[in-house]
């Protein structure tokens, strides 16, 4: 098969799996999950990485790279601190 | 099907065997993403989830040194100073962020999210551009289809145009939701706003289909690129920004749909299968939150609304009788049951610690305390129980609206701390009304309703509230935070 094909079948299924796992997200918690899942679509520092590899350092599209993993490592780290700031607060009952 | 998962770089260098155990890894990657997902559906392990999300992340990271170590060492140090950059500027602003200021950091991380993927794209593109122009040294024009098929340069394109219009347009949101001077929060809509975005929005379509027969013309994704950043501004500016809700999830599904494409680029499955997961995630926020406004996406993208106030009019005739602290407190006193209604005013006057130590003091009169939290109320999904978790109000006691609903009948006092539009019953039964229909908070059903308003101002629907001139409406007028803690030293001294 080609690559593309396979490609667009992990796509649906990955979309499918996500409409299922996300609507089991309680209201109480949808601040923190669109800031995790945020942190997440930082997975783009990977594409990053890959684009600012280079033997021939001094080209363009390796610049766009090493900003590339400005962005996506910001959007990471925040992502997951702020994210992991939020979780902490929430408290039941019990453990006050 | 794991011979897939390499990119053009690699298959250069690398054997079958490194990219297989590459495969897995950024396969086990995308299960801890889904793992950690799956732990956010319940506040208990909520926290772990996080991690467990966070490691997946580092297993990606790490599987992509491995996959380019073995380079030339300067460029991997230009890659540590990025990433020191990056994850510096990241940790200080999530530190310091005050919880009030969720939305806009949110906003801001879809923003670089969106861009990274715009950069990723348009960088692979050129470097695959460099290849193809140095291979044997002088021939200048070899086609870069030979490395890049179709569908690459299709998902080049896309993931260009994706990531350039949630760039702008998160940013475009930042700033409404700042408060910034030079952006207003009022939808900002001009003639042929709507065919220019049309235009935009077909054009650079057509133009990454052009790519595709013309693909070393590098210039095309550039004008893709500049169209894409300035349909982001088009887009948002026209939103009023008490519809930000909506756009922030919305926004966060393109982010996560870019990182997708992006995926599609580089041939990188933990890519695809994570941006799928983000994109899917903010495109169910989205439409809870239209929902909760009964409002289409059209209606919210397109419909401008929050711009003039309706002033005058018809609406809701009678006089709303305004209520003092002492004799609000003292009907508080003798309550049985008392439901909290959050809404933005809340945290536009940082009241949530006062009402924590308001509910404390009526639970210290063994009144029961719940809140109702509408989907909708603040400026994110969610915001509402953000701010009152910083407060450490127990999450068992914010509800929302189905639970909530029904126990308003049997409530003593229901007390509204600066939420508008979704306790107005007009919702219920008045057809003219331009919010009927969208699912309310039945405050009117309590015993005693008591509104904290600082004026009689309509709400952002540019309405009256025609719950404020019923029988059993209070008004309390001032400051949320001044009136909430008035309150409690007045019942305190009681």
């Amino acid at each position: 098969m080609d690559p593309f094909v396979i490609n667009i079948v992990i796509f649906v299924l990955a979309i499918a799996l996500g409409v299922e796992v996300i609507t089991k997200v309680p209201s109480t918690l949808h601040t923190p999950l669109m800031s995790g899942s945020n942190a997440i679509s930082g997975i783009t520092i990977v594409g990053a990485l890959l684009a600012s590899f280079s033997e021939t350092f001094f080209a363009f599209g390796v610049l766009l790279g090493f900003l590339a993993v400005i962005f996506a490592t910001f959007n990471v780290v925040g992502g997951y601190v702020v994210t992991n700031r939020m979780l902490e607060m929430f408290k039941g009952k019990d453990s006050k | 099907m794991l011979h897939t998962i390499y990119t053009t770089q690699t298959t250069l260098t690398l054997g079958m065997h490194k990219a297989d155990w590459l495969g897995l890894t950024y396969l086990l990657a995308a299960v801890l993403f889904y793992l950690g997902l799956k732990m956010l559906s319940k506040v208990t392990t909520a926290r772990r989830g996080n991690m467990v999300s966070a490691l997946g992340m580092l297993v990606a990271i790490a599987a992509t040194f491995f996959q380019i170590s073995g380079g030339t060492a300067i460029s991997l140090i230009w890659i540590g100073i990025a990433i020191l950059i990056g994850a510096t500027a990241g940790a200080m602003l999530a530190v310091r962020v005050p919880m009030t200021g969720m939305p806009e950091m949110v906003a801001l991380l879809n923003g670089c999210g969106g861009i990274a993927s715009l950069l990723v794209a348009c960088g692979d593109y050129l470097n695959k551009y460099n290849m193809s122009h140095e291979i044997n040294g002088v021939v200048a024009y070899i086609d870069v289809l030979q490395y890049a098929g179709w569908d690459v340069l299709l998902a080049t394109g896309l993931a260009t145009l994706i990531g350039g219009l949630t760039f702008t347009g998160s940013l475009v949101a930042y700033a409404k939701l700042a408060g910034s001077k030079f952006i207003p929060d009022a939808p900002v809509q001009f003639v042929g706003q709507k065919v220019l975005i049309a235009v935009l929005l077909l054009g650079s379509l057509a133009l990454a289909g052009v790519l595709i027969s013309k693909p070393d013309a590098w210039y095309i994704l550039v004008i893709v690129a500049l169209m894409a950043l300035i349909l982001g501004i088009l887009l948002v500016i026209g939103i009023g920004g008490a519809d930000m809700p909506v756009v922030i999830a919305l926004l966060n599904s393109y982010s996560g749909i870019a990182a997708s494409m992006a995926g599609f680029v580089l041939n990188n499955s933990a890519l695809i299968i994570t941006g799928a997961l983000v994109g899917a995630s903010g495109i169910i926020l989205t439409n809870i939150m239209c929902k909760a406004m009964n409002r289409s996406l059209m209606n919210v993208l397109f419909g401008g609304v929050g711009g003039a106030v309706a002033g005058g009019g018809k609406g809701p005739e009678g006089e709303a009788r305004a209520f003092s602290i002492e004799d609000a407190s003292i009907i508080l006193d003798a309550a049985r049951s008392v439901i909290i209604v959050p809404g933005y005013g809340m945290a536009v006057a940082q009241a949530q610690h006062a009402v924590k130590e308001f509910a404390q003091q009526l639970e210290d009169r063994s009144i029961d305390v719940k809140y109702a939290i509408h989907p909708v109320a603040g400026r994110m999904p969610g915001h509402m129980n953000v701010l009152l978790a910083e407060a450490d109000v127990p999450y068992e006691q914010l509800l929302d609206l189905e639970q909530v609903n029904p126990q308003f009948e049997q409530c003593d006092v229901a007390l509204v701390i600066g939420a508008n539009d979704v306790t107005n019953p007009a919702a219920r039964h008045d057809t003219t009304s331009p919010i009927y229909g969208m699912p309310i908070l039945d405050v009117d059903k309590a015993r005693t309703v008591f509104v904290i308003k600082r004026s009689m101002n309509p709400g952002f629907a540019g309405i009256q509230n025609e719950l404020y001139f019923t029988e059993n409406t209070g008004m309390i007028f001032g400051d949320a935070k001044k009136v909430v803690s008035e309150l409690s030293t007045e019942l305190a001294a009681n």
